[in-house]
């Protein structure tokens, strides 16, 4: 099975764009995942929340985008999506 | 056609071929010869890429090297010289191949003449997927992206792309097929779309028409539909933003309804036919996506009706006593065309005993006479479906559409004293301040009347519409350019 791509079908005034989840009140029983864009030093940042996170009883998953160039491939956001409640994207620099 | 020029491919001599072809494993001895003699020969094969043995064949099975250089028929043997191509054979002519390569005994023991078989780049649907693997395509669309397990009717469901049914993936492979339907550029502008006022080109239009199910051949009426939906007297944007139950009907006329295979018979306005269903569905997928008009948005409807899913059908012209609507519509007999009428939804009428113009002229009166509120005037146009049962009793008489239209004016005219608001103990009506003893039904040119339907039935149905003429919605008809 190969990736799919379609034509946006409407007049692109907007981004394409799907409703965002509702933020959550609390993590309790929630998989969080931690996004590394693959830029130095994010990891330090990410391992440390993941500590923190961890500690609290929350599920943590990580994730790494293959180069901070580009956007997130296709994949890799959906597998965050169904595996995930929320997601923490940890910029560098 | 023309030689492809700047194409890359090694100079010398370049021979496409497929081992599936029996005209290519017959000259395979001629390739291995012409490699003997020395000749700088390349091979590609579009499907074994170990035939034909010896020639030392690079595989062409993605027929990229096919594609580029324009093959159309195998074998192909061409000769390029720096990296422009010289000539090119198709097919197995012996002199023409000794010609070509100088080698005087290439084709010993072979046939003199053997015609060629069609490249694996023309084989059904592979035109299109090579096109936009390999072409370049000149889409200007934003691509988006669907992961691999993610579920693309899904996905589009998400975006807010359907109109609450399913719509087919409009993949490029998918729009490039559907653009093979009319000869127009597709970066032209079709339409300015409302409410947002987009400017929609063909390439949008068939974006849509993909996912509406379309089939290439209906590309040029949807065209048409959208130019006359978006003109100010058509007035989609009012249509759409009513609280009323309207929405575009489309109907068909002309030699194109029978050439894509619209139903005029029997369920002409239901369900069933691929070209009714889907035409009247891209148009309203067209305002959906592209204008941006949604209900709950700009869309206020108090109901809506089933047909603002699609709302589409042919005029059955052949079994009609009278001129096509097109052609009262002023176009010439013969012209394609369409008709765009803001309608609210469908109210069928019986008449099974009417065997005289006039008796049925009189049950026609007094359905319409219904139309929004009995007792609402001059304000709501309809289109009056007359069936094939119908239309005969008019043929026998020998009544034209005028006749029919006359004698409907005059039923159509109440006694204002019953029309005006209070009048019969309802306190809707027509304004006092309205002039005139009588009112009529329908302002001049507000009743359409068509041909179409079943041949079993002394029915006709009625198509209420939306407030009327400049200050809603005027019908439109525009010709189809196929």
């Amino acid at each position: 099975m190969s990736r799919m791509e379609l034509l946006d079908p409407t007049g692109e005034r907007h981004p394409v764009a799907r409703p965002r989840v509702v933020r959550p009140a609390s993590l309790e029983g929630l998989t969080v995942g931690l996004l590394d864009i693959s830029k130095p030093r994010g990891d330090v940042f990410l391992d440390h929340l993941d500590e923190v996170l961890s500690g609290r009883g929350v599920e943590v998953l990580r994730f790494r985008k293959p180069t901070y160039t580009k956007p997130a491939p296709a994949d890799l956001r959906y597998e965050i999506r169904v595996k995930c409640d929320a997601v923490v994207e940890a910029l560098a620099d | 056609m023309s030689y492809a020029s700047g194409v890359d491919l090694p100079d010398g001599y370049v021979a496409f071929v497929k081992a599936s072809c029996p005209t290519c494993r017959l000259v395979a001895p001629a390739l291995l010869r012409l490699r003997k003699a020395g000749a700088p020969l390349t091979v590609y094969s579009q499907d074994d890429p170990r035939f034909p043995e010896g020639a030392e064949p690079l595989d062409d099975s993605d027929l990229r090297r096919s594609y580029e250089a324009g093959v159309e028929v195998v074998p192909t043997l061409m000769r390029l010289e720096g990296g422009e191509v010289i000539e090119r054979l198709e097919g197995w002519l012996r002199m023409d191949w000794e010609r070509l390569t100088g080698v005087a005994e290439l084709g010993t023991g072979l046939p003199s003449y053997r015609a060629g078989c069609g490249s694996r780049t023309l084989d059904p649907g592979i035109r299109e997927l090579l096109a936009v693997r390999y072409g370049g395509d000149k889409f200007r669309s934003r691509r988006v992206e669907v992961a691999q397990l993610e579920d693309e009717f899904e996905a589009m469901f998400e975006r807010g792309w359907t109109d609450g049914l399913p719509v087919v993936p409009p993949t490029p492979e998918r729009v490039l097929r559907m653009l093979e339907g009319t000869d127009r550029d597709p970066q032209e502008v079709a339409a300015v779309v409302p409410p947002d006022l987009v400017e929609c080109t063909v390439e949008k239009v068939a974006v849509n028409a993909a996912m509406a199910g379309c089939r290439p051949e209906y590309l040029p009426v949807v065209l048409a539909a959208l130019e006359a939906a978006c003109t100010s007297e058509f007035n989609i944007h009012g249509v759409l933003a009513t609280t009323w139950s309207a929405g575009p009907v489309v109907i068909v006329n002309g030699p194109v309804a029978e050439r894509i295979g619209m139903n005029a018979g029997g369920n002409a306005l239901g369900q069933g036919n691929r070209a009714n269903s889907t035409i009247g569905r891209a148009l309203q997928l067209i305002v959906r996506n592209v204008g941006g008009g949604r209900p709950g948005g700009v869309d206020r409807a108090t109901h809506g009706n089933p047909g603002k899913h699609t709302f589409c059908f042919a005029e059955d012209e052949r079994g009609s006593p009278w001129e096509p609507l097109s052609v009262e519509r002023g176009l010439p007999v013969g012209t394609s065309a369409v008709t765009l009428f803001a309608g609210s939804g469908l109210q069928p009428l019986v008449d099974q005993q009417s065997r005289t113009p006039e008796s049925l002229a009189r049950t026609y009166a007094a359905c319409l006479q219904v139309v929004a509120h009995p007792k609402l005037a001059l304000s709501w146009d309809a289109v009056l479906v007359v069936s094939p049962e119908h239309a005969r009793v008019f043929r026998e008489a020998g009544w034209s559409k005028v006749r029919l239209r006359e004698e409907l004016d005059g039923l159509l005219r109440r006694p204002r004293a019953e029309m005006v608001r209070g009048a019969g103990g309802m306190a809707e009506g027509t304004p006092q301040s309205l002039a005139g003893a009588h009112v009529p039904k329908f302002r001049q040119g507000g009743l359409l009347i068509v041909h179409a339907g079943g041949t079993a039935g002394m029915f006709s149905a009625i198509i209420g519409g939306w407030a009327s003429g400049t200050v809603g919605s005027e019908p439109v008809t525009r010709e189809v350019r196929e």
